[in-house]
């Protein structure tokens, strides 16, 4: 069956199978190289395996939850949404979120994932207890920071070419409402959008939309948002009533591919005017409920159909914190020099992560979305070698093409990963189309 | 009012976990009954949590009828809804040539799926209320060479539950026949079925509620095969027999 991740692309003929019982993976397992599917939301190729994609979908039991500590105990296939659904209401929701719900446990601790609040509360690694996973030989083995600790480091980020996760323990936090109180900053360029996020850092939330085919002086305009829960006394009398009360919603579903020739330059460029002018009228302080503040984008189902047939990639990277300012300059330099429209650019503040192979490190984090096209993945190669050239790396959930070399400059840590993989037989057992491609 | 629980019969299938589900959504207790119900363990967990309901587990084998009468009265509640997801499709080339494989079929869901239904018919007669929702099958509608040995056992499934319904309709128990078409399930995983026909017991049990609460007595799922049985139902013997499906 023709399978590919959420971007559309690559597409690769692959077999699959869901396995409903831990006897059923180790069957599963023993018949080629493997890979877990969660919900099949990362962009690229990571959750796609040739020979032996596992979808774990029937793997979504809730299994324990402490009313004390917050912790909760589930199984891979558990969607971050059911999670929301089922403890919002009772006061509780993710440490972190990434900006679509509709991902899974499993699939959240192998790309630990960030959201708003890196640079105050790390990743999503940071508030897992424990996890239990498959390895070669077809044993449960439970790790901890205490238990196994190599393996269940090298897990949370690990891509799930350390075995197959089944289940985890993680920790949700109390929060006072189910609203966000939102502030929205301008930036007239990025040295400016810089300086307001260092002096934000005290805010638990915030994120960048960056207007990026500006250029000379209102290069890397944007609008930063930063975010704070709500407490009782935010709200107005209606919705303080019932604080976890969710606004009923309809979601948007895209049902076909749109041209991809809709998505250009000058499309792109007059969205992002609308919205830019759009936000900067509207009153500073807002009130958003969680779903709209977190996950816009989950509003439409199937949103990356909007890119056309052909599919989209993702471009993601980090740039340390000292060479943030000249890196960011350059990216966006060269994206608006080629004119190539990108509807989502994205900019983070990440804080300190020390990890043995996770995507977060201090620093900024510039996030931009572009249909398949020729000169789009030009466009890319060009900011691959601007990544390296300030010491960045890369996001591989989002990642569906970049080359060996690049990944293998871009991260030292990537010859240590793959020396634990062969030392305990990892690579027979496990491997995605993009560890292949990657030489992971 | 504190709801009376909701039972499931076959609760390790598919369709019958998606039920109970919908149900326990609605703040329902759910009785789970299979016949390994270790296997049940996790999903009690989860619909616990979910729901904030109570769940049981109960041990249960369709075919091992002799027990039933003492399944029943073990129960520590009498259900309000029963719902019977027991099924078993069988191998139609093995059914053709062993009887006793062909005898399985027809007792997973004809002799077994009768024999308990028909208890709890009785108790809810003699109470004067309650609901059975019977899972039989479009594939009882009419016997076609591919799979007329698991179909003429659903046939007589849905005879069953019509003469039930006929003789229960003025004592206040409601029954109702669900006559789903191809499912997404563990029975049908491999059969590389059609789309447009398949559905997901999530959307089947989604139905299964509000035909529920709608007092409906026979429901297709999706629509659509109610209109595809009656095209087909109305095909001349002597030409179907010449058709090969």
């Amino acid at each position: 069956m023709k399978l590919a991740g959420w971007g559309r692309y690559p597409v690769i003929e692959a077999n699959i199978s869901a396995p409903r019982s831990v006897d059923d993976i180790i069957r599963q397992i023993t018949k080629g190289t493997s890979i877990a599917r969660g919900n099949g939301r990362s962009y690229g190729d990571s959750s796609v395996s040739s020979s032996n994609t596992l979808h774990m979908k029937h793997f979504n039991r809730m299994l324990a939850f402490n009313e004390t500590s917050g912790q909760l105990v589930a199984e891979a296939g558990l969607l971050l949404a059911d999670i929301i659904d089922v403890f919002l209401p009772e006061g509780w929701f993710p440490s972190v979120t990434p900006g679509t719900k509709f991902v899974t446990i499993g699939g959240m601790i192998a790309a630990d994932v960030h959201g708003k609040n890196h640079h105050k509360d790390q990743s999503f690694g940071q508030y897992i207890d424990w996890i239990d996973i498959i390895k070669t030989e077809g044993k449960i083995e439970r790790c901890s920071k205490t238990k196994n600790p190599e393996l269940f480091h090298r897990t949370i980020g690990g891509m799930g070419l350390t075995g197959i996760i089944i289940r985890a323990a993680i920790r949700l936090k109390r929060v006072p409402s189910a609203w966000i109180k939102q502030r929205t900053l301008t930036a007239e360029n990025i040295e400016q959008t810089i300086d307001l996020f260092e002096q934000s850092l005290d805010s638990t939330y915030s994120v960048a939309w960056i207007d990026c085919l500006q250029k000379g002086k209102k290069l890397g305009r944007s609008l930063i948002m930063l975010g704070e829960h709500a407490q009782l006394e935010d709200l107005p009398d209606t919705l303080a009533k019932s604080p976890y009360a969710s606004p009923v919603k309809q979601n948007i579903t895209i049902p076909f591919f749109l041209p991809a020739c809709l998505l250009n330059g000058l499309t792109v460029k007059t969205f992002n005017k609308f919205y830019y002018w759009n936000s900067k009228r509207k009153d500073q302080y807002q009130l958003v409920d969680w779903d709209r503040y977190f996950y816009p984008l989950d509003a439409i189902l199937g949103w990356n159909k909007i890119y056309g047939r052909r599919g989209f990639v993702q471009f993601q990277c980090v740039i340390p914190l000292d060479k943030a300012k000249d890196g960011l300059s350059e990216l966006l330099q060269t994206i608006s020099v080629a004119n190539v429209g990108s509807f989502l650019s994205v900019l983070k503040r990440f804080g300190e992560q020390e990890s043995l192979f996770s995507f977060p490190m201090k620093g900024y984090t510039l996030a931009l979305d572009f249909p398949v096209n020729p000169k789009t993945l030009n466009l890319m190669q060009q900011l691959d070698l601007i990544t390296l050239k300030h010491a960045g790396r890369f996001y591989l959930a989002k990642d569906s093409r970049m080359s060996r070399d690049t990944f293998l400059s871009s991260d030292p840590r990537a010859k240590t990963y793959k020396s634990f993989r062969v030392d305990g037989g990892l690579n027979y057992s496990f491997s995605s189309a993009q560890s292949e491609r990657l030489g992971l | 009012m504190k709801k009376a629980p909701v039972l499931i019969l076959g609760a390790t299938s598919d369709i019958g976990l998606a039920i109970a589900h919908r149900f326990a959504k609605e703040g329902y207790p759910i009785q789970l009954a299979s016949r390994d119900v270790k296997r049940l363990e996790s999903d009690r967990a989860d619909l616990e949590i979910r729901y904030s309901t109570k769940v049981s587990l109960h041990e249960f084998d369709a075919i091992k009828t002799d027990s039933h009468q003492r399944f029943v009265k073990k129960l520590p509640i009498m259900p309000g809804i029963v719902v019977c997801a027991v099924g078993y499709m069988g191998n139609q080339f093995e059914s053709e040539r062993d009887i006793k494989s062909a005898s399985l079929v027809m007792r997973s869901n004809f002799e077994g799926p009768v024999s308990i239904l028909a208890e709890f018919a009785n108790h809810f007669e003699q109470r004067r209320s309650g609901t059975i929702i019977g899972i039989s099958s479009v594939a009882g509608e009419r016997g076609r060479a591919s799979n007329y040995v698991y179909g003429s056992s659903k046939a007589g499934f849905t005879a069953f539950l019509s003469g039930l319904r006929n003789r229960l309709a003025d004592k206040g128990v409601h029954v109702m026949t669900v006559l789903p078409g191809f499912i997404l399930t563990k029975m049908t995983f491999d059969l590389g079925l059609t789309p447009f026909l398949t559905a997901n017991p999530n959307a089947l049990a989604e139905y299964v509620y509000k035909s529920y609460l709608k007092k409906k007595d026979i429901i297709y799922f999706y629509k659509r095969w109610r209109l595809i049985m009656a095209l087909l139902c109305h095909i001349p013997e002597r030409y179907f027999k010449k058709m090969k499906i």
